[in-house]
């Protein structure tokens, strides 16, 4: 459904993302990981079409979108939740929910519960700065689920999460898969990847392995939690 | 019959700008229609008493809310002026007496203006425990041939709670003069808020003040506006820590819009005992890009994610 191509970015004339090749298929959880630094928000970015390539292709649906605007893609049935999403003054939860779809207020109600946010007390609310971190994900992903995107990306959903809010998070992005998203899971947790159906790992800008979600959890901690590259800006190199 | 036919033409231009005209001609509800220099229809509710003089240039006021009075309806005052051309001074004194409780909602209506002023000068005293809350809504035409010059002098008693909120979006703004100052008393609560959609040549400065004169007394200014265009704001903020365990804010968004737009904001915090505390924030810029990004990412295009964002703003 999504491919991506050869990707290149640098910034400065350091690489950050590196010939990068990824495919995410129809109605699959397809989880990145990454320590911090990696690469795993520039590739995000790339994909949603905040940033461009220098070089390389996204392919989605057998179109070449490299260059397409946000918009273009939102409009195509891609769309993002941000590692720390925006808030909105103004705009309540439900509005929220709704921005771009015609979705009655049952089943607005449906997403809220799905992400474990009872509606008769969120609906109403801001999402504003009176939102705590763990509530703004959980409305995120709701207006994700909203969507029904074709694809939908990730980026760190679970980090800075507390203990309460995490299997709720997790629900929803198992129900995002469930209702026929393609999902790109980004995180650097292990925990979290164990819903993909495959893995790829990422670092300094690019996979370095692929495989199912066991496997790639125990490649990862054995290698990359005790690489000297943790924390480490992609552009210093492997 | 000149005042039932006037009455009746400032109702259809307020209901024409998306007013709530069932509020207006409900029996039960409180309320004062003015337009120019005359009353047109004074309600009082249980509790209010409404005095009204009609000078030249136009209307003085006493409106008096009677001690303990907890008044179940909002109060509707109604301002006005229809022709193009045209003076509105409004003088009010208003009085709400301890422990009452009451929420009035001004509407002030100039749908034809290309030369017309419109001055109101309060004199506001709240009592000890009493709540205040004051909406005040205009609804302009899109000439901005207006200018818009409120002042108020604000005494919020001890345990008192002044709201107020005032909302130019709709129309052209013209010129607005907007000049509130509050002293609040011990435990006081006293809250400004200003929202404001400039446009064209508009010209806005708007002065919020809190005075934090006792123990305990908190404090906001706030403001919120949109700027199109050649439009031209100043804001200026300020509070003043006068008590011990004062808490004072200024939050001040102004977010530009259009390549002749002039803004300034300028926020004063002031802090005179040690035990107060008085911060600021204000920002101004272009419509956030994070927010922007979400939006379009849902398939927004950019003029619908800039529409949502200055709607959520000045709501």
């Amino acid at each position: 459904m999504l491919q991506v191509k050869y990707l290149k970015l640098t910034l400065n004339g350091n690489p950050i993302i590196n010939e990068l090749n990824l495919e995410v298929k129809e109605g699959k959880i397809h989880g990145l990981l990454g320590v911090n630094g990696a690469g795993k928000t520039s590739l995000a970015n790339l994909i949603m079409g905040i940033s461009y390539p220098d070089e390389g292709s996204i392919i989605f649906e057998e179109q070449d979108i490299t260059r397409c605007t946000i918009s273009e893609r939102g409009k195509m049935g891609i769309t993002m939740a941000w590692q720390e999403p925006a808030r909105f003054e103004g705009l309540s939860v439900g509005e929220y929910l709704r921005v771009s779809n015609n979705l009655g207020v049952n089943d607005i109600e449906n997403y809220l519960w799905m992400v474990g946010l009872p509606p008769g007390e969120y609906l109403d609310r801001a999402v504003d700065a009176n939102l705590s971190g763990g509530e703004r994900k959980r409305v995120e992903l709701a207006s994700v689920l909203a969507l029904k995107p074709k694809v939908a990306v990730l980026d760190e959903p679970d980090s800075g999460i507390d203990v309460v809010s995490l299997p709720h998070i997790m629900n929803g992005i198992t129900e995002m898969s469930k209702q026929g998203s393609a999902v790109l899971l980004i995180t650097h947790s292990e925990e979290a990847v164990r819903v993909a159906e495959e893995v790829s790992i990422i670092c300094a800008g690019e996979i370095i392995n692929s495989g199912p979600p066991r496997e790639m959890c125990r490649w990862f901690r054995d290698n990359c939690q005790t690489c000297p590259h943790i924390g480490e800006p992609s552009y210093k190199g492997v | 019959m000149l005042v039932v036919k006037e009455y009746e033409a400032l109702l259809e231009a307020y209901g024409r700008a998306g007013g709530n005209l069932d509020a207006l001609r409900n029996n039960e509800v409180g309320n004062l229609v003015i337009h120019e220099n005359k009353v047109l229809s004074v309600q009082e509710a249980d509790g209010i008493k409404v005095e009204t003089k009609e000078t030249e240039s136009g209307v003085s006021i006493h409106f008096l809310v009677e001690e303990g009075a907890k008044i179940e309806y909002p109060v509707h005052l109604c301002f006005g002026v229809l022709p193009e051309e045209g003076l509105q001074e409004i003088m009010l004194r208003v009085e709400a007496q301890n422990n009452s409780a009451v929420n009035v909602i001004a509407h002030c209506i100039f749908p034809n203006a290309v030369d017309v002023i419109h001055k109101m000068d309060a004199d506001i005293k709240i009592g000890d425990n009493a709540k205040f809350s004051y909406r005040e809504t205009h609804y302009h035409g899109e000439i901005g041939g207006i200018k818009v010059i409120p002042k108020a002098k604000i005494v919020v008693g001890k345990g008192a709670v002044w709201e107020s909120t005032f909302s130019l979006i709709q129309g052209s703004v013209g010129l607005l003069d907007y000049d509130f100052e509050i002293f609040g008393d011990e435990k006081s609560t006293n809250e400004l808020l200003v929202k404001v959609f400039g446009k064209k040549e508009d010209d806005i400065s708007i002065v919020e003040k809190i005075h934090l004169n006792g123990q305990g007394a908190r404090g906001l200014a706030k403001s919120r506006l949109v700027l199109n265009d050649n439009a031209k704001a100043m804001v200026r903020g300020e509070t003043y820590g006068n008590a011990p365990f004062a808490r004072g804010h200024v939050d001040c968004l102004e977010i530009v819009n259009g390549d002749g737009v002039i803004a300034r904001a300028i926020p004063v915090v002031y802090v005179n005992d040690k035990q107060a505390k008085v911060t600021h924030e204000a920002a101004i810029g272009s419509v956030d890009k994070k927010q922007m990004q979400t939006l379009m990412a849902r398939g927004l295009s950019e003029e619908e994610a800039v529409d949502i964002i200055v709607k959520g703003i000045l709501r």
